[in-house]
């Protein structure tokens, strides 16, 4: 039974996932075409290739189809609940680096950070007749912190792109999205708020918790795992 | 666990002592419409209700808890006072604890009546501890209504004490407000580098989304105001911290109280509250000396209790959730009456709980 290792299927993501690997002596690539899903592993026996989209790596490990999957650790924690039981995090890969953040209009000179949002979304409520709408696609995340944070009055509007548009659109009156340089959050007018770090987030390497492995499979991953140089 | 036929019988028996006591039984849909129960609990229902849709009714919640569906259905077309009985599924999400049930059983009773609160209050948990005697739970037992008359009778600015309001089921934040207006935690950089600009706006990015200037200018000034509001007293805060801490039997706790409100008289009407409510429980038989009494239960979990709360737990089953739980929501049929409003009181029993511990059938 081979090792079913789950990679980004395209992108900067993938590329970089390639290149992690073959510093560690163990090649990936597509089998056929640029188009092609199917891939091949060189370098180490009894592995095989599975290229998906990064958004679906997180519930292919849950599922237990694959065995090992590199994605960001902001998709595992909003897509997976209680991840520590699912997944096991073997390396953290270095790239990929992004920050989830709740952002605010730069014209908000009264908002500074959480507890300011949260007494805004109180005064919005009452003149508007609606709570103070956050745009996001990471809803369990941010919905999580907000609560822990002790914010309220707020709704968490869905956006799986664009987001920083929200505001100028009117859809949204603030937003939390990943940034790695800030550079789109200028260049649409929004700030971070000061406390306003939801998640540090890198493209990781997994390992399910509950896939089968029979005995060839176990000693392939303690093949990998020391190639890799994980103990 | 318990059959779900010996369940559905336990809830049909609970019902059966409800309706003897003069509830009327009623039904609520399974599927609510979600915008009522947002407005009401906000996002973090979400997490804890399932929402599904169609696109002609939109956003659907499979109910989460009966009381909301009830308190309307009074409110619409209720006769007063009015007393109810319910059994049925309730749906919570269940994403931290795989262990927890995610669909279960509710058996309820509901009383709608203007006169004599406390009397309410008692009749309703008086009958739930004759219920749940056999099975030998603790009772919890606390008032919102006390911490809520301190916070409305401390000497600070109205708009601090709506804000304390708004946060009494959040107590870290409530907690983190109460020491920026005492003064015990710095005001933040930004803040007062904004309080300090002679024009604020001067230089600040594009104006920008749904909230206008004049929100902007409004919040500004209410935090210029704030801050020449001069910081709450330390020893209103004491008292605060002394009144959050009250945790013993219910004769001493309302000794205790009353010391209190010697310094904070605004509590004294909501501690004469908690005097009738003893009376009227001593008044069903129950040894209020022997009923515990903590003023900060039910501040995490029951968002929408205003007064009376309480609570029955397995000492011996720490890894069950409550038995039951009940207590006082006037400020719900308030929320939900549309300009009207009723003081109300009920509570819940899981009857696949009381199973589970042995309980009759």
């Amino acid at each position: 039974m081979s090792l079913k290792l789950g990679v980004p299927s395209k992108g900067r993501l993938m590329d970089k996932t390639v290149e992690w690997f073959a510093r560690h002596g163990i090649d990936l690539g597509r089998s056929g075409s640029e188009r092609e899903y199917a891939g091949y592993v060189r370098g180490i026996e009894g592995v095989e290739l599975v290229l998906l989209s990064a958004g679906e790596i997180p519930r292919e490990l849950a599922a237990g189809r694959i065995h090992l999957g590199v994605t960001g650790t902001d998709l595992v924690r909003e897509k997976l609940g209680q991840w520590e039981q699912q997944v096991e995090e073997l390396a953290e890969l270095g790239f990929g680096q992004a920050d989830l953040v709740i952002a605010v209009p730069r014209c908000w000179v009264d908002v500074a950070r959480l507890d300011d949002l949260d007494a805004v979304a109180a005064a919005f409520r009452a003149r508007h007749g609606f709570r103070l709408r956050i745009a996001t696609k990471y809803h369990r995340l941010v919905r999580d912190f907000l609560r822990e944070n002790g914010v309220a009055d707020y709704q968490l509007v869905d956006s799986q792109g664009a987001t920083e548009g929200t505001i100028k659109n009117e859809t949204a009156e603030a937003i939390a999205d990943i940034t790695s340089s800030g550079d789109t959050l200028r260049a649409n007018h929004l700030k971070i708020l000061e406390d306003g770090l939801i998640l540090k987030s890198q493209a990781t390497l997994y390992r399910a918790r509950s896939a089968a492995l029979d005995d060839a499979g176990r000693a392939t991953l303690g093949a990998l795992r020391a190639r890799l140089g994980i103990d | 666990m318990a059959a779900r036929a010996a369940i559905l019988a336990e809830a049909a028996r609970l019902r059966g002592i409800f309706e003897a006591a003069g509830a009327v039984p009623v039904e609520t849909p399974i599927l609510q419409p979600a915008e009522v129960l947002l407005d009401l609990y906000g996002e973090d229902i979400r997490a804890r209700a399932y929402v599904t849709s169609d696109t002609l009714r939109g956003e659907q919640m499979l109910r989460p808890d009966f009381t909301v569906p009830v308190v309307q259905m009074h409110m619409t077309d209720g006769a007063e006072p009015a007393r109810y009985t319910y059994a049925g599924e309730v749906f919570r999400r269940q994403e931290e604890d795989a262990r927890r049930a995610n669909e279960y059983i509710q058996v309820g009773f509901e009383i709608f009546a203007r006169a004599a609160p406390e009397q309410a209050d008692a009749e309703v948990f008086a009958l739930f501890c004759d219920i749940l005697r056999p099975l030998g739970l603790r009772a919890a037992t606390g008032d919102i209504g006390i911490l809520m008359a301190a916070v409305a009778g401390l000497r600070t600015s109205a708009a601090r004490k709506t804000a304390l309001l708004r946060h009494i089921w959040r107590p870290r934040r409530f907690r983190a407000l109460i020491d920026r207006y005492a003064g015990r935690t710095p005001v933040p950089e930004a803040r007062a580098s904004l309080l300090a600009a002679a024009d604020p706006m001067a230089g600040a990015a594009p104006l920008m989304g749904l909230r206008g200037p004049d929100e902007i200018a409004a919040r500004i000034k209410a935090l210029h105001a704030d801050a020449a509001a001069g910081p709450l007293s330390g020893t209103e805060v004491d008292l605060l911290d002394a009144l959050l801490a009250v945790r013993e039997t219910s004769d001493n706790a309302l000794e205790h109280l009353r010391d209190i409100a010697v310094d904070l008289p605004a509590i004294v009407p909501a501690v004469d509250r908690l005097a009738r409510r003893l009376d009227a429980l001593a008044g069903r038989g129950l040894d209020v000396a022997r009923l515990d009494f903590e003023a900060s239960y039910g501040r995490t979990q029951m968002e929408y209790y205003d007064g009376f709360v309480f609570g029955f737990y397995a000492e011996s089953r720490p890894d069950l959730p409550p038995v039951a739980t009940g207590g006082r929501y006037d400020a719900l049929t308030r929320q939900l009456g549309q300009g009207r409003e009723i003081p109300a009181v009920g509570g819940v029993i899981r009857p696949g709980l009381v199973l589970d511990l042995g309980g009759a059938a």
